[in-house]
């Protein structure tokens, strides 16, 4: 009823290509950018802010990664927990070893740095498909870790193989790493930064280079007779989605927890990612957000549920019912809608033009 | 009817091409030479060869003898995506359209050769990207008006028709603005209808566009109606070649197509 585009008339074929064609869904994002930018760095105290909506976003842009690669190129890829320690130690030798770099640009730098070494675990997908390429990237996954604990060139020779974020500031005394950095400021600093490498990743898929990821995904033959190359397009997409989560590694060492060790990277992270864009949606920049919601908030909201409800449950059964109760929602979604969040998002938009009438 | 056009020189010339997988023998000794915007039609028994034909062509197979000289050059090993940056384009027997994506995208895709813009600019989709995406867009539109698939271009194809899905192969091959174009069946399980619309395609595409077409195809009807020229496989071997009259009268392809009496020629060694 309210969500209706009758009347909205497309007359110029970029009004019909932009990304949110219907002025509702414009209004709609304008309004969630607007509480995410101002609502919530006032309003939100520091438990929300810096241990639910913090990992929310290091999580969502590591799956908008991820959902390039595996959800648009359809390469699998369980090397996402490597690829994220790669993006942290790169940017804590970049940021200790040039102390004078911005925190901008060592993020980005070791974005960079990781999609070369994506680049390079990638090369495999050339000859290899399917389940037999998850278990070479699974190389990555491993060969990352024991370089980064083995070798204390990377931790700085810290003994205890803790790598801890400098204090660094974007601009003057606006400090985003470090005990001096408040947590609303760290939000908005990762809130920015995700933002905009989301809006880049829709960008993407939406032009050249995503349908030749795409093309290569649904049909790799005819994507080769239509003239893209297989070599190109399979290692573009391992170095834009390297890249994503390099970035989101270096901002999980750095914003989020502040300090971290390679063990926080180990396999359960890429299984986490994967579980992530596979529920949110393979295939939708919007479902890695969805999907990234679902797995690191639902548990803390399961976890808290009997409080809110006021019922008085011992702290080990909830944490079991924790458990089964989001092992059965996951089940249940994946029953419901095997494409995702996203779709059934899609849906129940498709169902909102109609509504109240049935068809 | 073809007043309008003229068939030229050779434009793809295939000389004594053999192919074997192992020990089969796909392709035996097979020259011929396509025209300048000229009908081909490529006919032939189940296992001819015929699709293993296009395949050598677009550089899928690659031929154990023999060379193919296309524009004047004649080429050694190549690749599929150096056919189509040559400007060969194909669609297929079994369709091999992207299902994931829309109608439009397919056919966006198809045109990935002619976009420049550099990642970065697309990334942003500032300015030169943006009008480069909005150009090849309008020329799509073109092509989604010429081929009478406007209400779909949003359907994703892996919900549409048979038929259609036929027609969306066809308009991504064209998207590539291809001066060949290689079509394998295009008409293959279409109701008499579609096959006229798609045959109608076909000859426009030829007419307006100038495109050189060789297409396989069961359907005798058609292939006498709509080629310039037909060449008969049969067995890896190249039986006739000529104008539809011709081959129509060509002993060796009616045995093969009816295939020989042996009934007639026992009871005429009785009698």
């Amino acid at each position: 009823m309210f969500y209706r585009e009758a009347g909205q008339f497309k007359t110029s074929y970029a009004a019909d290509q932009a990304i949110f064609p219907i002025l509702q869904d414009r209004i709609f994002v304008a309004f969630l950018l607007l509480v995410a930018f101002v609502v919530v760095p006032v309003v939100a105290n520091e438990y929300w802010l810096s241990t639910i909506l913090l990992p929310f976003l290091v999580f969502s842009l590591a799956a908008v990664g991820l959902n390039l690669l595996t959800g648009y190129c359809g390469q699998l890829s369980l090397g996402t927990g490597g690829f994220m320690a790669c993006g942290a130690f790169a940017a804590y030798k970049l940021s200790t070893g040039f102390p004078e770099l911005n925190i901008v640009v060592v993020m980005l730098a070791s974005g960079v740095i990781t999609a070369l070494v994506g680049v390079l675990f990638g090369l495999p997908s050339l000859r290899i498909k399917g389940f037999y390429l998850a278990v070479a990237t699974l190389a990555a996954q491993f060969f990352l870790l024991w370089l980064f604990n083995k070798f204390a060139w990377f931790t700085n020779y810290s003994p205890s193989g803790v790598i801890s974020a400098p204090p660094r500031a974007v601009f003057g005394d606006f400090f985003v790493t470090g005990p001096q950095a408040t947590p609303a400021g760290k939000y908005l600093f990762a809130l920015t930064l995700v933002a905009l490498l989301a809006l880049a990743a829709k960008n993407m898929v939406r032009c050249r280079v995503g349908r030749s990821w795409m093309a290569i995904r649904d049909m790799d033959i005819a994507a080769e007779i239509i003239g893209i190359r297989p070599l190109t397009a399979k290692l573009s997409a391992f170095a834009v989605s390297s890249f994503y989560i390099g970035v989101a590694g270096a901002m999980w060492a750095f914003v989020y927890t502040g300090s971290v060790e390679a063990l926080a990277f180990q396999i359960d992270r890429s299984f986490q990612i994967l579980f992530m864009i596979i529920i949110g949606g393979l295939g939708s920049i919007l479902g890695s957000f969805l999907g990234a919601a679902f797995i690191t908030l639902l548990p803390i909201f399961l976890s808290n549920a009997p409080n809110i409800f006021g019922l008085s449950i011992s702290v080990d059964t909830v944490s079991h019912f924790e458990f089964m109760i989001f092992g059965a929602l996951i089940v249940f979604f994946l029953i419901v809608e095997p494409h995702g969040l996203a779709r059934l998002w899609q849906i129940a938009k498709e169902k909102l033009r109609l509504w109240p009438f049935p068809y | 009817m073809h007043a309008a056009r003229q068939i030229g020189g050779p434009l793809l010339q295939v000389e004594n091409i053999s192919l074997s997988f192992g020990g089969v023998r796909a392709l035996a000794n097979i020259s011929f030479e396509i025209r300048e915007h000229e009908v081909l039609a490529i006919i032939g028994p189940n296992g001819a060869g015929k699709s293993s034909m296009l395949n050598v062509i677009n550089g899928f197979y690659h031929p154990q003898e023999g060379r193919i000289t296309y524009k004047g050059k004649t080429r050694a090993r190549m690749r599929p995506h150096q056919a189509a940056a040559q400007g060969i384009a194909r669609t297929f027997q079994n369709i091999a359209l992207f299902k994931g994506m829309s109608t439009l995208d397919n056919i966006m895709t198809g045109r990935l050769l002619k976009m420049r813009q550099p990642f970065f600019m697309q990334a942003l989709y500032l300015g030169p990207a943006k009008r480069e995406e909005l150009e090849h867009r309008a020329f799509c539109e073109r092509i989604i008006d010429f081929l009478e698939i406007q209400a779909i271009r949003k359907t994703p194809v892996g919900r549409l028709p048979y038929g259609l899905q036929k027609r969306v192969e066809l308009a991504r091959a064209l998207a590539a603005e291809p001066e060949l174009l290689l079509l394998d069946e295009p008409m293959a399980g279409m109701n008499v209808e579609e096959k006229e619309d798609m045959c109608r395609f076909v000859l426009d595409v030829n007419e307006h566009f100038g495109t050189t077409i060789a297409l396989i195809e069961h359907d005798m009807g058609v292939v006498m109606d709509i080629s310039d020229r037909v060449v008969v496989l049969d067995y890896g071997r190249k039986l006739a070649d000529g104008t539809p009259d011709e081959v129509r009268a060509d002993q060796a392809v009616i045995d093969a197509y009816l295939g020989v009496s042996h009934e007639e020629t026992a009871s005429a060694a009785a009698e």
